[in-house]
């Protein structure tokens, strides 16, 4: 057997249900890992190796017991930290959360440890998943297991970089506007961002509600597709999830085959801004699906230009919402209580010490596109456009069976190279946002590495709603013939740690 | 109250036949539904503070709404009852303003589509109430108030400022938050401006919550205890000067709490804004608040007028799309009206509209209308509900029906007083001891043993005794005063510790005395 932090989530699986291994010693292997390299990649704020140790030997019980074991049982898994978990901290990278136990599970913290998933810990995070680095987080940043001077994307960064550099083999994070296909794409995972409403928002600590989708982070697509059927599904809890039946991901993930598939290029997605081996490779993975059997063709979606900035508008908005409940009077950071102060001066100095600026950033952009008189030119005018991107997809999945882009216009950037241009941070999210808007399925798959600096570039595949099964398809194929030509998995080639 | 705030005021009269008062109201109104409007919490009053709460109506973070159905469907009965259009389509909105006792800063509520638009409540004034204001009886006597909507929201908490001298925040040493009554179902409905009032604006705006109130009791949507803040109001006023034929400024007066209360800041802010356009000065436009003991009303905080909401569609929840088909079933479910039935009841009875007032305006319709099912008289059930019981629910300050008694339990009591089996005077003891918790009224006349003790051969003892004991009233009773025997009843009546019938007593008395 491989060195057991190697082994993809399917491989433990099938190794703890057949008793090859445990899942205890599956867990003692990651957190072994995870304390041999985190120190380089800072991928967890919290480790909880008690809480995951109690786990693998409840699923070892249970196998014991002669109990049917789940898809993934004993497989460990990193959490971002902006699901709620009642045994362990939950700080969405914020100083103001800094300390606060939940006392309840999101959904998805239940289903997952209801399927015998090992959660090892929290992972880092830009401050309430605002940011597309992590260097937003309050406690510091994560590397890029490929080159620990780069940053790993965000804002589910910890994540995809626990992903990337073994430190579990699957990862949850949350996308926003691209917040795990991004990260996914230049850490050279799998990063999906699922149907929103496929994947329950309770207990998930909103930034835009109408936006925030979780999915999962994986080092091969049919890892993703696993994790995918376990944490989905309808939740009376969320009254924005849908109930219907979760797409059968795993059967498309095994089926692998894109012959008499339609494929749509978006073209506003391949011109300026893009760095020219993204768009080389971007160009490759088109002509090895044409190879594959896919018909190709140019599909263009006039609106998606205008995705960015109606983002802008939409998802601060609702974050100066959703953020007004940090006040100090509940729970969290309190600051200025010292008898002198009022409750709304100790709110405002609260709020002024325990928010990093980008945070702050886009509760002032929020509250001002609310604000009287300014609503309709602001918000109203971004739900109008919102409302066209709809249409564009539409009208374009009336033709083609997905879309494709490239997931991210460059590969990893180097870190503190753009925190203080909040626009060319912005920009990392171009391809991904429109897929956040509309509210459809999309998944960023490794397609090589740009040979300019080595490093991973991301194909992204846009689905329908609740056409998520067609996104699998397409990724799995891909990965598998890139395996096969390469010889090796691509991650393989990541000299971070080396 | 600071001498500063203390207004000039105008006559009344005066004022009205001058200038045309316009009034508005919104009534906020917690439903009764078992649980919250987004959460699985108990919605009933009280509790141990912080008891009814969860991560939802906490507004922890990650916590998410679901809309409670019941909820929805009461609002859409409270719409249908007042004539409005019920919404095909609508959405919840989110109201940001920062303040303690809101778990999440913002308040779930409803903006520009709210679930029910557009009707009216058709109203008929107390002539008492009405002769007040107009004493010559020229105005109308009903009204038809529009209604311009009825929406959804939900509750916040509840601060209790510590300390100081107001009760309010400012001056308070510190302040305690009960997150009870955070997200309890609160049904908002706003009337279009009332015109053609004249002198009645307070009669009218009595008799439209009066109106109302009785209407949600019917509903059986709330229990209405305005007491207990289930029932809120705000009551917009303004003038405008006699055929002009425009609007006036108008003032907000925040959380007028009882009927009284209501009539009274209407009367007082006509008296106030007509003294200040007297002056030539204009109306500000204001929140005011409403002081209970004095009956005046003061400036709230003017930074209250220019917050700015910020409301927009919550994205947490889809839009509320209500089936025709279960709006129609919810409409031919509705019950009989209180205006029908009290219409209905006056009629079936036999009184008149006065009387009828004084039965609805002591909250006893429905319990002498019951007590009228279990075998009394109309005469009977009013006059225990009415003078009796109404009195001893005065004395312990609570409303008649919460009276620990019955009425089955009165028409009991009317059925023995009838047979002769107890007097009035025993009647009222039995009341005492059912009141008190002693039981059934049957239960009650064995325990206190207050049978009328009808046996003349018993009560023959007794006034023996009487006439014995007092020669000198015997004296002036055989010398032509027969009034003086009162003196001898209220022996026996001591005697018999009440138990006895006083005419016969008296029958026994005169009888023996002329008989000699």
């Amino acid at each position: 057997m491989a060195e057991l932090f190697r082994m993809t989530a399917d491989q433990i699986a099938s190794a703890v249900r057949d008793g090859e291994v445990s899942a205890a010693e599956v867990t003692d292997a990651h957190l072994a890992r995870i304390e041999e390299v985190d120190g380089r990649i800072h991928a967890f704020l919290h480790v909880a190796a008690d809480q995951a140790r109690q786990a693998a030997r409840a699923v070892d019980r249970r196998r014991a017991a002669g109990e049917d074991l789940g898809a993934l049982a004993g497989v460990p898994l990193a959490l971002k930290d902006v699901f709620t978990t009642k045994d362990m901290p939950t700080t969405c990278g914020s100083a103001i959360l800094d300390g606060w136990l939940p006392p309840y599970d999101a959904t998805i913290t239940r289903r997952l440890r209801e399927a015998g998933l090992v959660i090892l810990g929290k992972t880092n995070m830009d401050e309430f998943a605002m940011g597309s680095s992590t260097e937003n987080s309050a406690f510091g940043p994560s590397h890029n297991p490929w080159d620990l001077g780069r940053v790993p994307g965000g804002s589910s960064g910890g994540s995809a970089a626990a992903v990337a550099a073994y430190e579990a083999p699957l990862g949850i994070g949350t996308d926003t506007g691209g917040s795990i296909r991004q990260p996914g794409a230049v850490c050279g995972v799998i990063g999906v961002k699922p149907t929103y409403g496929g994947n329950s928002r309770y207990g998930v600590v909103a930034f835009a509600s109408s936006l925030d989708t979780p999915g999962p982070l994986a080092r091969t697509v049919l890892d993703a597709a696993l994790l995918h059927e376990v944490m989905s599904g309808h939740d009376p809890c969320d009254a924005t999830s849908i109930d219907a039946p979760v797409p059968p991901v795993v059967a498309a993930a095994r089926q692998a085959d894109v012959s008499g598939m339609t494929i749509g290029v978006v073209p506003e997605f391949t011109g300026e801004g893009f760095q020219p081996g993204v768009l080389a490779k971007f160009g490759e993975a088109v002509e090895l699906l044409e190879s594959l059997g896919a018909k190709v063709t140019e599909v263009s979606c006039p609106h998606f230009s205008y995705a960015l900035p109606a983002y802008y508008l939409i998802a601060p908005s609702e974050c100066s919402s959703n953020l007004a409940r940090f006040d100090a009077m509940r729970y969290g950071l309190r600051v200025g209580d010292d008898g002198t102060h009022s409750a709304e001066e100790v709110m405002a100095l609260t709020r002024a010490r325990g928010f990093g600026a980008e945070v702050k950033r886009r509760i002032m952009l929020g509250t001002y596109a609310l604000s009287s008189g300014y609503y309709d030119a602001y918000y109203g005018k971004a739900q109008q456009v919102r409302t066209l991107i709809v249409r564009d997809f539409q009208a374009a999945f009336d033709r083609v069976d997905v879309l494709i882009s490239p997931s991210t216009p460059t590969t990893a950037f180097p870190l503190g190279e753009r925190v203080d241009d909040p626009m060319a941070m912005y920009v990392a999210d171009l391809c991904t946002i429109p897929s956040d808007l509309a509210g459809n399925a999309a998944l960023s798959v490794p397609c090589g590495l740009a040979p300019e600096d080595g490093l991973p570039v991301g194909l992204q595949i846009m689905a329908p709603v609740l056409a998520d099964d067609r996104m699998y398809r397409v990724g799995a194929a891909v990965e598998a013939a890139l395996d096969a030509r390469r010889g090796h998995p691509l991650l393989n080639d990541a000299r971070g740690l080396a | 109250m600071p001498a500063t705030t203390a207004a000039r005021l105008a006559a009344y009269d005066d004022a009205v036949t001058r200038y045309e008062p316009l009034i508005g109201l919104e009534t906020h109104v917690e439903l009764g539904t078992r649980t919250k409007l987004f959460c699985g919490c108990p919605a009933t009053f009280g509790g141990d503070p912080n008891t009814h709460v969860c991560p939802v109506c906490l507004g922890l973070p990650g916590s998410l709404p679901v809309p409670n159905r019941a909820a929805i469907e009461y609002t859409i009965r409270i719409g249908l009852a007042l004539n409005c259009s019920i919404a095909e389509w609508c959405r919840f909105a989110r109201k940001n303003y920062f303040y303690p006792d809101m778990p999440k800063n913002f308040q779930i509520s409803q903006y520009d589509e709210p679930l029910c638009t557009d009707g009216w409540l058709g109203v008929t004034l107390d002539e008492a109430e009405a002769a007040r204001y107009d004493p010559d009886g020229t105005g109308p006597r009903t009204f038809r108030v529009g209604i311009e909507r009825v929406h959804l929201e939900e509750d916040t908490g509840k601060s209790q400022h510590m300390g100081g001298v107001t009760g309010r925040i400012h001056g308070a040493d510190y302040s305690l938050v009960d997150y009870n009554r955070a997200g309890i179902p609160l049904v908002e409905i706003v009337t279009k401006p009332v015109e053609g009032t004249g002198p009645l604006a307070p009669a009218v705006a009595h008799a439209y919550v009066t109106e109302l109130r009785d209407l949600l009791r019917a509903l059986g949507v709330s229990d209405v205890r305005m007491e207990e803040g289930s029932l809120r109001c705000d009551v917009n006023t303004s003038l405008s000067p006699r055929g002009s034929g425009r609007w006036g400024t108008r003032t907000e007066t925040k959380n007028v709490n009882s009927l009284r209360s209501i009539q009274q800041a209407v009367h007082y802010e006509i008296q106030r804004q007509a003294a200040v356009l007297d002056a030539g000065e204009r109306v500000i436009q204001e929140t005011r608040h409403f002081h209970e003991d004095s009956g005046i009303t003061t400036p709230g905080r003017s930074k209250e007028e220019a917050q700015d909401y910020r409301y927009f569609p919550e994205p947490d929840l889809v839009p509320l799309a209500p089936p025709r088909d279960w709006v129609e079933q919810l409409r031919a479910s509705l019950p009989e009206l209180p205006a029908a039935r009290r219409a209905r009841l006056q009629e079936a009875w036999g009184i008149t509209a006065a009387e009828m007032t004084n039965i609805r305006n002591a909250g006893a319709l429905d319990l002498v209308e019951q007590t009228i099912a279990a075998g009394a008289s109309l005469a009977d059930a009013r006059k225990w509900w009415l003078n009796e019981l109404a009195r001893r629910a005065n004395d312990t300050g609570t409303e008649l029906d919460s009276l620990p008694i019955t009425p089955a339990d009165v028409a009991a009591v009317a059925a023995l007083v009838g047979s002769g089996a107890l007097s009035d005077r025993l009647a009222r003891q039995v009341f005492e001891g059912v009141l008190a918790g002693e039981g059934t009224p049957d239960e009650v006349v064995a325990s206190r043993g207050l049978a009328v003790v009808s046996d003349d051969t018993a009560l023959n003892a007794a006034v023996d005794e009487a006439i014995a004991a007092k020669p000198d009233v015997v004296a002036s009773i055989r010398g032509g005063k027969v009034a003086a025997a009162d003196a001898l009843v209220g022996a026996v009546m001591k005697a018999t510790r009440g138990r006895a019938d006083a005419s016969r007593v008296r029958e026994l008395i005169l009888a023996r005395l002329t008989d000699s």
